[in-house]
C-alpha cells in the first residue's frame, strides 16, 4: 500500500509538470489551432537562461522571475516574427514552422551550452517532505508552485479585463474584433503566457531530469498526452489530464511487468492514440463540429 | 443635418467575386435608416465593408474620418457598433460577461457598471439570466443580448444585420420598439439591414433599396412603403 501511495504522490508531482506543459500547448492551440511542437524546446531554452543567470550569481528566485519575463517576451517575439505571417498559411506550412523552430532552438542551446548533462539546483531541497518518506520536498514544491500558478491563471482569466478579452478572442475572433478587441495582440499575449508557463515547467523538472538540450522531449510528449486526454479545447482538461497522465505513468511503470522506465514513452504515445480513437474530443473538450 | 456616415462608390469582393458594384449612400446623424433587399443583394456585405471585414474599395467616411485602412477593431473604437448576422454571441460565457465584453474598450469602470444596470432595465430578461451561459438563451433573448452588448460600447452609430432573423413576430415587434427607443432617447444613429421590409419601414425614417450590389431606390421610409411598384418588385409584400 505504501508503494502505491508513494507512486501516486510521485505521479502527482511529475503530473504537475505535464499539466503546465499541456496548459501551454492548449493555450496556443486555442489561439491559433495548431500544436506547438517547439513548446518543450522553448521551455528548455528558458531553463538554460535561468541556469546561466544563476551561474552569474543571480539568486534562484530572481533568476526564476527574470526567466519568466524573458520567456514571456520571447514567446511574443516568436509569434510576431514567425507565426503571425503564417496565420493564413496551410497546416503543413505551420507544422514545418514549428519543426524548424524546434530544431533551431535545440541547436542553439547545444551551441551555447553544449550537450553535456548539467546539475540543476532546487530551492526546496531533496529531503523527505515533513519527515514523511512518501514524497520529497522538491516534489512537494513542484506541486505547490503549479497549484499556485493555476490559481493565479484562473483569477487572471476569470476576473481581469484582459483575461476576458483573451477568452473572447480565442472563442470567437470575429465577434471579439466587433467589440473592439485587438485579437492579433491577444494571440501574441497567449504565446507569451504559454512560453512563461512552459519555462516554469522546465525549471521545476530540471533537477529531476537534469539540464541538457533534449531534456524536454519526453516531458512534451507527456504534455501532449495530457492535453489530448483532457481535450485540446479545454484548459481545465489539460490540467486534469496532466495529473492523470503523471499518476498513470508511475503506476504503469511500477505494476505492469516489463514496462519500467524504458517503455514509459511508448505508453504515453499509446495513450494519445487510444484517446484519439476512443474519445477524440478528450475528457473535457467539446467535439469539433463543422457544417459541410 | 450633416451626414454622419458617407459611403461613396463602395465595391466589395469575396475572392474573385464582386459583391457590391459602386454603392453610395449617406446616413444623417440621429436617423434610423433601413437597407432593404432580397437575399444575396449585398446588404450584409455593405455592413461588413463598413467595418472592414471584407476586401473593398471606395470611400467610407464616419464623422469626417476615412475608415479605409483601419482594422475592424479600430473602426469599432470610433463608436460604430455592429450586431452581426447570427448575433455573434459569446455562447460559452455568461450573459454579464457578454455585456462586459461590449464595453471592453471603455475605461470608465463606474459608467460600465451603470450601463449594465441600464441594459437590465431595457431588457429585464437579461437580468434574470445574468449568470447563465449565453448559449442557453433562446434566439430572441440572444438577439436582445446582442443589441445590449452593442449598446455597451456607447456607440454613435449602430449597425444591425437582420435582427428579426429567426424570431417570432411578437418578439420582433418588441425588439423593434426597443430599437426605436434607443434611437430617440440615446441619440444613437441606426442602420438596420432587413428582409422583413414591412416592419423595417414602419420603424425607419429613411430607406434604401439594394439589388445585386447597387442602390436602386432611396427615400423616406413612408415614400418607399407607399410606392406600390417598389413594394411589389423589390420588397415582395
Amino acid at each position: 500500500m505504501e508503494l502505491f501511495t508513494n507512486q501516486v504522490l510521485a505521479g502527482i508531482a511529475t503530473g504537475a509538470i505535464y499539466a503546465c506543459m499541456a496548459l501551454a500547448v492548449v493555450m496556443i492551440y486555442q489561439a491559433i489551432d495548431h500544436l506547438n511542437f517547439a513548446q518543450g524546446e522553448m521551455a528548455m531554452f528558458s531553463t538554460f537562461i535561468s541556469w546561466q543567470l544563476m551561474q552569474w550569481g543571480v539568486p534562484y528566485w530572481w533568476a526564476f522571475l527574470l526567466t519568466l519575463a524573458f520567456s514571456f517576451a520571447g514567446g511574443i517575439a516568436i509569434e510576431r516574427l514567425l507565426f503571425k505571417p503564417l496565420a493564413k498559411a496551410p497546416i503543413l506550412t505551420n507544422v514545418a514552422g514549428f519543426i524548424a523552430l524546434y530544431g533551431i532552438i535545440n541547436s542553439f542551446a547545444g551551441l551555447i551550452w553544449d550537450f553535456t548533462i548539467k546539475q540543476y539546483p532546487t530551492p526546496f531541497g531533496s529531503s523527505p517532505f515533513l519527515g514523511s518518506q512518501l514524497i520529497s520536498t522538491h516534489q512537494a514544491g513542484m506541486i505547490g508552485v503549479t497549484v499556485l500558478l493555476l490559481i493565479l491563471l484562473f483569477l487572471f482569466f476569470q476576473y481581469t479585463r484582459i483575461g476576458l478579452a483573451m477568452r473572447a478572442a480565442a472563442s470567437l475572433p470575429e465577434s471579439a474584433r466587433l467589440v473592439g478587441i485587438n485579437t492579433s495582440w491577444m494571440i501574441a499575449l497567449g504565446w507569451g503566457m504559454a512560453a512563461a508557463i512552459g519555462s516554469i515547467a522546465g525549471i521545476l523538472i530540471a533537477p529531476v531530469v537534469f539540464l541538457e538540450p533534449n531534456m524536454m522531449l519526453g516531458v512534451l510528449i507527456y504534455g501532449f498526452a495530457a492535453a489530448v486526454l483532457g481535450g485540446l479545447t479545454s484548459p481545465l482538461g489539460a490540467v486534469v489530464g496532466g495529473f492523470l497522465v503523471g499518476i498513470f505513468e508511475n503506476l504503469a511503470g511500477t505494476y505492469i511487468p516489463g514496462v519500467g522506465n524504458e517503455l514509459k514513452l511508448p505508453i504515453a504515445l499509446a495513450l494519445i492514440i487510444t484517446v484519439l480513437v476512443v474519445k477524440p474530443a478528450g475528457l473535457f473538450g467539446r467535439p469539433i463540429v463543422k457544417r459541410v | 443635418m450633416t451626414a454622419m456616415l458617407n459611403v461613396k462608390d463602395l465595391r466589395a469582393y469575396y475572392g474573385q467575386v464582386q459583391a457590391l458594384h459602386g454603392l453610395s449612400f449617406a446616413l444623417n446623424e440621429g436617423s434610423l435608416t433601413t437597407l432593404l433587399g432580397a437575399n444575396g443583394a449585398g446588404k450584409t456585405t455593405t455592413l461588413r465593408a463598413i467595418c472592414n471585414m471584407v476586401r473593398s474599395t471606395g470611400a467610407i467616411e464616419f464623422e469626417g474620418k476615412p475608415l479605409s485602412g483601419r482594422s475592424t477593431e479600430n473602426v469599432v473604437r470610433l463608436g460604430i457598433a455592429h450586431v452581426p448576422q447570427g448575433r455573434g454571441t459569446f455562447t460559452t460565457m455568461t450573459v454579464e460577461e457578454n455585456l462586459q465584453l461590449g464595453a471592453i474598450t471603455r475605461n470608465d469602470k463606474k459608467g460600465v457598471v451603470a450601463d449594465i444596470e441600464r441594459m437590465y432595465e431595457h431588457f429585464p430578461v437579461l437580468k434574470e439570466r445574468h449568470t447563465q451561459q449565453a448559449g442557453t438563451l433562446s434566439g430572441g433573448e440572444q438577439q436582445m443580448l446582442a443589441v445590449a452588448r452593442a449598446l455597451m460600447l456607447r456607440p454613435r452609430l449602430m449597425l444591425l444585420d437582420e435582427p428579426s432573423f429567426g424570431l417570432a413576430p411578437l418578439i420582433v415587434r418588441e425588439l423593434f420598439k426597443i430599437l426605436g427607443k434607443i434611437n430617440r432617447e440615446d441619440k444613437v444613429t441606426i442602420l438596420v439591414v432587413e428582409q422583413n421590409a414591412q416592419l423595417a419601414l414602419e420603424l425607419a425614417d429613411q430607406a434604401y433599396v439594394i439589388e445585386t450590389g447597387r442602390i436602386v431606390m432611396s427615400g423616406s421610409a413612408a415614400e418607399i412603403a407607399n410606392n406600390e411598384d417598389i413594394r411589389k418588385s423589390y420588397l415582395g409584400y
